[in-house]
Formats: C-alpha cells, structure tokens, sequence
C-alpha cells in the first residue's frame, strides 16, 4: 500500500478557504439528518393511512390500497429519486414544471418526496401486518360496544397494532436514514455526497469514508437507543406487545 | 553441462547483474517481473479516456500512456509488456492506484497542490480554462450575467468549490446546484433546471458537440480559472517518474503530440464521428515547449482575476 495517511486531513480548510473538511462532512450530515427525520414523518402518515385501507371491509379501497404499494415498493428507489427529479417537472403542464424547477433546495424536496413515498408503502405494509396480528375478537369486541370503525381503529386497532411493529419500524428508520444517501444522484449534499466531495478535493478517500461510516454507525446507534426506550415507555402490561398475558 | 555453457550461463548472470545494478524499484521492478503495466482508464472521460461502441478503452490520454508505456519497455530491455486497462471511476482511482492495481491513471485528472500530497503528475499533459455553457437563448456572456440566476455544477469538482466562493465573493445572488456527474449537470442546465453549466471548457465542448442540436448552446468566451490535466502515479517512486517525464518530455519535441492532438480534438472521433473542433489552447503549446507537473496554475497562464479571486483566503 502506497497510501498517505493523513488523519489530520479534517482539521485542514477545504477548498472554499471558509470551512474545514470537518464541517464538510458535517453539513452533509445535517442535510441527511433534514432529509431522512421530513421524509419519516411523511412515510409514517402515509403508511399509516394506506396500512388502514388495506384492513378496511371495502374491497375497492382494500385494492387501491395495495395498488398504492405495490408502485412504491417494486420501483427501486435509484430510479425513483431520477423519475421525480427530471421527468416529472416534464410531464407537467408547462408553468407547473418551470415553477417546480426553480424551487429553492429542489433536491432536498424532491429527495424528502420521494423517499417519503418510497417508505411509506413499506410502512403500511407491517401497519396492515399489526392490524391483522391482533386477535380477531378485538374488532368484533369493539365495535360490539358500540364504538364507530374509526373508534375503534383510534383507540383500540391501531395503538396496538403500533407497539406490535415498533421493531420492524426501527429498521424503516434505520432504512430510511441510509437511503437518504440515494439522494446524492440528484445533487443533495448529504453526508455520504460529503464524504465523497472530501475524497475528491484531498484524495483522503479512506478518511473520508471512515468517518462518514463512523458518523452513520453513531446516528444509527442513536435511533436504536431511542426506539427502544420509547418501546419500553409505551409497553402495556397484558398486551402482545409486552409478552405477558396471552 | 560443457564448460562453455557453464561460461556463458556465468557471463549472462554477470551481465544481468549489471543491468540490474541499479537495483530496479517499485513500479519499474514490478513491470519488470509481471511483464505487464495496469492502465486505469475512463468509461467516459471524452475524449480524454473512454469506451468506443466496440468495447475499446481509447482516447487522448491513453495514446499518451501508450508512449510511455513503449518508453518504458525499451528501458527496461523487454520485448514485450503487457498492457491491462483497468476502468476506474472518480472514487476508486485513488485506492487503486495506492494498492498497487493500477500503476498510471489516463484520464482527465486535475494536477493540484492538494492531491500532490497523495500521488505524483506526470508533466502536465492537457490546459483547461473553467467557462460557462448555457442556451444562447438566454443571453450568458459572462459570470456577471448569472446575477440571481440558478447555476449547474458537477459535485466534487473544483469548479463547484469556485463558483461556490466567486458568488459569495461578488455578490451575485446565484442559486447554485450540484449535479453527480457531468451528464447530469448538462441534462439540468438543458431542462432548464440551471440557467448555465459551469465546467472545464473541453467538457464543455464535448456536451455541445454531441448535443441533439448543438447551434443551441454557447459557450462563454470568459475564462473563470485555469487547471492542468496529468497522468496519475504513485508518489515516492523516483525511478519510474523519471521514466514516464522523460518518456512525454521526448514526445512532447516531437510531431507526434500534434498528431496525436489533432486526431482526437480537431478529426471526428468514435463512437459517433463527432468532431470536437478544438483547437491547442496557447497554454497548453507553452507547456509542450517547456514540460512541468507544477500543480500551480500561475505556471501555465496569466490567472484569471476570478480564479485568484477564489484562492484567496
């Protein structure tokens, strides 16, 4: 290995003479923390609406449901993120691509859009899985008390269903974080774009990805950490979701 | 074993032994005992290094590396290297060029104070100026005519870095973007996503001549920096470096640099017979006269007020 170690590469100002490598790497990270956290919050409704009409007695609403997922989960997200960057402003009406085209931060909305999109139908896959985990009786009991259906999915269904799957939904999370780094093919400067800008200007390739990986690691370790406190925090006694009980 | 034999066997194990007296290192002895020289090479870079429709790595710097590679073999008395092309991208052409797979990188890479710290130049081999490409519909003479307009360049470029410092620095008020790669930063600026693509100005050239309809596009006639294009080595191996200066030094006297020059800049080129029309820049005919891997641009032109507006710290 003829390489050049050069650990202290961070410290050194990157090429705009304002910022260190260091805040290079930094700012990528800011912009794939924005990302991934607005495009889970869009996923997480989404996935919760369509997670609901693939449960509901409806068989048409059931179909629009899965048809919903089926677009969003079978297209990979590459081609995705390119189809809502350059061909969709095209096929708009002529004013609506041009206004859409000259948004400020374009690639950081059309990434939050697309990412959201492409989680959301993975999401509302394991909604409709906690729904239908659920002991059948649970329904029947509460509609039987004369709850209405959306009752019965706002206090009983789905805050049930919601503790079944927060394991599976940490993993979206943790997906969703680092699927946010796709977005650099459409010009988002986020950590793992960063980190190649950094290789770029200072052939530093090892550094550079060695503590992008770090950084990934340590958000990652973070959202573990979060999800499973809040998974003890919400863990009802005599519930599936606590083990006890059955 | 007659005793005759015996004598010419010692007396050629005496003369390899003076051949080898200068004790080949690095890239050299390991050329020498593969038999063989790895080329990294470009899928796209045209017409610097690229794939043709027949599957053949070619191109401006590959017929430079190709001469060195000649030059090197004669050194070292062989009759025959064998020469592997090794396709490299952007990312990966320094971690293999430092672990040995590849011994010279022919593309179009930027000589610069900053990667000299990792890897060593042959002497500069192509001048690029940094200019701006936009429709000629929408009027762009200058850098001074993007005042609020969106601006396209390529991550990870130094042209980014520029642009990114010029428009602080100048007050413009542009929005800039990044595309991945140059395809992409062209197909922004031609869908209207960026008034204008800002790039190394041979780039430039190739996009507009293989446009769909290239009367459309224009490139500014202000040049915004200057930057040297060289072959990548590894750094700290003297002998092989010294091979491959005086290796371009003698071709860069001769007429075959023009010829080779003209073959790819001014003739069409494969895969499509497009012809780039671009004739050799002063800068780069002041270098071929006088042969320099300074990574400095003040060394091969008069730097452009933007670009010393940009280093200035």
């Amino acid at each position: 290995m003829h390489y050049n170690w050069n650990w202290a590469i961070f410290r050194e100002l990157s090429p705009d003479g304002v910022h260190t490598y260091w805040d290079t790497l930094m700012s990528g990270l800011a912009w794939t923390l924005a990302t991934s956290l607005a495009g889970w919050i869009m996923a997480l409704v989404l996935g919760m609406l369509v997670g609901v009409l693939r449960t509901l007695p409806s068989p048409w609403l059931r179909r629009a449901g899965t048809a919903y997922v089926e677009l969003f989960r079978n297209i990979p997200l590459l081609v995705q993120m390119f189809l809502w960057f350059f061909v969709v402003p095209e096929l708009l009406p002529r004013a609506a691509g041009d206004w859409l085209k000259a948004l400020p931060n374009a690639p950081f909305l059309t990434a939050v859009v697309c990412l959201g999109f492409f989680t959301s139908a993975r999401v509302a896959v394991q909604v409709t899985a906690g729904i239908e985990a659920l002991a059948g009786g649970q329904k029947l009991a509460a509609l039987a008390l004369g709850l209405t259906r959306r009752q019965t999915y706002r206090h009983v269904l789905l805050p049930l269903a919601l503790r079944i799957i927060l394991p599976p939904l940490t993993s979206e999370f943790l997906n969703i974080i680092k699927n946010s780094s796709v977005a650099l093919t459409i010009g988002l400067m986020e950590l793992t774009a960063s980190a190649r800008a950094v290789q770029e200007f200072s052939f530093q390739v090892f550094e550079a990805f060695s503590a992008a990986t770090l950084i990934y690691v340590l958000v990652n370790i973070v959202v573990v950490a979060g999800m499973a406190l809040l998974e003890r925090r919400l863990a009802l006694p005599g519930t599936l979701a606590s083990g006890g009980g059955r | 074993m007659t005793l005759t034999r015996l004598f010419a066997l010692l007396s050629i194990a005496c003369c390899a032994a003076t051949a080898s007296a200068q004790e080949l290192t690095g890239t050299l002895a390991k050329i020498k005992r593969t038999g063989q020289i790895t080329l990294g090479v470009r899928d796209g870079s045209v017409p610097f290094s690229y794939l043709d429709d027949k599957q053949q790595y070619q191109g401006y710097s590959v017929d430079l590396c190709m001469k060195i590679v000649v030059h090197v073999q004669k050194q070292l008395g062989m009759t025959d290297v064998k020469v592997v092309m090794n396709p490299v991208t952007s990312a990966n052409r320094i971690p293999l060029m430092a672990n040995g797979t590849i011994d010279l990188e022919c593309g179009s890479t930027t000589n610069n104070a900053e990667r000299q710290k990792q890897v060593a130049f042959a002497p500069t081999m192509f001048v690029i100026a940094n200019r701006l490409l936009a429709k000629k519909s929408s009027n762009i003479k200058s850098l001074a005519d993007m005042k609020g307009k969106t601006l396209v360049a390529t991550a990870g470029t130094t042209t980014l870095k520029q642009m990114t410092i010029l428009n602080n620095e100048q007050k413009l008020g542009m929005n800039i973007v990044v595309g991945k790669d140059h395809p992409e930063s062209f197909l922004m600026m031609e869908t209207g996503r960026a008034a204008a693509e800002a790039n190394d100005d041979i780039l430039l050239a190739a996009q507009v001549a293989s446009a769909r309809n290239p009367s459309e596009f224009q490139i500014t006639a202000e040049a915004l920096s200057v930057e040297p294009y060289g072959i990548m080595l590894r750094r700290e191996d003297v002998p092989f470096k010294q091979a491959v200066d005086a290796a371009l030094a003698r071709l860069y006297q001769s007429d075959d640099i023009q010829r080779i020059y003209s073959k790819w800049f001014m003739s069409p080129i494969p895969p499509k017979g497009i012809n780039l029309n671009f004739p050799m820049p002063p800068q780069l005919k002041a270098v071929l006269a006088k042969p320099t891997d300074s990574p400095d641009p003040a060394a091969y032109a008069a730097v452009p007020p933007a670009q010393k507006a940009a280093t200035k710290k």
